[in-house]
């Protein structure tokens, strides 16, 4: 990147939305730059939440199912073929104000962006939730995962407690039982919010049990969970159940904490789009699960991806 | 693989870490898991970049998990860093080269 001259576009995340749009604005000469974000261990990374999931049977072209992972590692040789640039650094701060569009990769207080671009891409994602509760953190990596994909390896023959009554919440139980004794899932309704395929895999499942109307108040165990309480939300009654792990599940939140004050957002901090992908900002397009926290598939981000993709290529046409 | 980075197992961890004069820190990494794959060439420039000062070791913990239970690892990627031998520091989950490098330089000689 050579300082000063201003991109064409720069597309902010590197899940499914962000590296269609990449594909998109490479194959349309644009020489799309994507900041894919740094490496984490929640859904704010690059390749996005898919990098934490196994097989994904539901992106249509693959029948036979494919890997999450080698299905973001696959968007991302397309891209690149195309000559897309990606860097693995984490945008600190914006300035939707300024024309051309600055970004900073470096310290947010510098007086000049490091990067300029004439269109931004927005496709940061949004993050898996936490319970929040100061024995969690504590016991981070010591029974406590953010990874069922990446751990459930080490649950062999283990009770195990999912928290959550959605999708990724069965998803996460049902691939936990190749490996655990038990797993049990606590839900704070008496009505799971998962597809009805889930629900009837997870109900069939003779591994799974349910907890109902329960939510986790904190976790057990010294150098690692020995279990977790449980409160009955109806009740108001506690107990404790045994458990060797604690897998949480229970929704995300959109990373948009870059864009306070210059971008709408709805109350949950979602960006608000019109008009096909447009933020209300020219030159400002949003794809993906930063705006959408209602279908949130792979297949609707990488769609809205496209979408961006040709809302910029018209916007740069427009102002050239 | 990159060059600057070695290969432990079970079998040759103590000789291999235990015995390192120089500091060592192992990522406990498996096939399966994508915050692994995403912290690889992190390390790989980690290794490249601290020569001499640091040794950068991998462990697959689905072929060793004699060694992943020795040092309680239940999560991945786990990232151990060993001083004379002795666990000294420790990050779990997947973090930037800046993260990585602030957390164990100061442990570093």
């Amino acid at each position: 990147m050579e300082a000063g001259s201003a991109r064409r576009v720069v597309i902010l995340g590197s899940g499914p939305a962000g590296l269609t749009a990449a594909i998109y604005t490479a194959r349309a000469d644009l020489e799309p730059l994507v900041i894919e974000g740094e490496p984490s261990s929640t859904s704010d990374q690059p390749g996005g939440q898919l990098m934490l999931t196994t097989e994904v049977e539901n992106f249509p072209g693959f029948p036979g199912a494919i890997m999450g992972p080698q299905l973001m590692m696959s968007m991302r040789e397309q891209a690149e073929k195309f000559g897309a640039e990606i860097v693995t650094r984490k945008a600190t701060r914006v300035d939707l104000s300024s024309r051309p569009i600055g970004i900073w990769t470096g310290e947010p207080t510098a007086p000049e962006p490091d990067i300029r671009t004439e269109a931004l891409i927005i496709s940061t994602g949004a993050r898996s939730l936490m319970l929040g509760l100061e024995n969690e953190a504590r016991l981070l990596g010591y029974g406590v995962s953010t990874c069922a994909t990446c751990d459930g390896f080490f649950f062999r023959d283990k009770k195990i407690v999912v928290v959550g009554g959605g999708d990724s919440a069965l998803e996460e139980a049902l691939f936990l039982t190749k490996f655990g004794e038990s797993v049990t899932v606590v839900h704070r309704r008496k009505q799971l919010r998962a597809s009805k395929i889930m629900q009837d895999r997870a109900f069939k499942n003779d591994k799974v049990d349910f907890v109902w109307d329960s939510v986790v108040t904190d976790v057990l165990g010294s150098e690692k969970v020995s279990g977790v309480v449980l409160q009955n939300v109806v009740t108001g009654e506690e107990t404790t159940m045994a458990a060797d792990g604690l897998f949480v599940a229970i929704g995300h939140a959109p990373n948009t904490t870059l864009f306070a004050g210059q971008l709408e957002m709805d109350e949950n901090g979602y960006l608000k789009t019109t008009g096909g992908t447009g933020t209300g900002v020219a030159g400002v397009f949003a794809c993906g699960d930063v705006q959408d926290h209602v279908y949130r598939q792979a297949v609707t981000a990488a769609g809205s991806g496209c979408m961006a993709a040709i809302d910029t290529e018209r916007y740069l046409a427009s102002v050239e | 693989m990159a060059e600057n980075i070695v290969t432990v197992s079970d079998a040759t961890f103590d000789e291999e870490v235990g015995a390192s004069q120089t500091p060592v820190v192992v990522d406990f990494w498996a096939e399966w898991c994508g915050p692994c794959k995403m912290i690889a060439p992190v390390l790989e420039e980690i290794a490249d970049a601290k020569k001499g000062a640091l040794k950068v070791a991998k462990l697959n913990v689905d072929d060793n998990p004699r060694t992943a239970q020795r040092f309680q690892v239940m999560s991945i990627p786990t990232l151990l860093l060993f001083k004379d031998g002795e666990p000294a520091s420790r990050i779990v989950g997947a973090r930037s080269k800046s993260q990585i490098l602030s957390e164990f330089e100061p442990h570093l000689g």
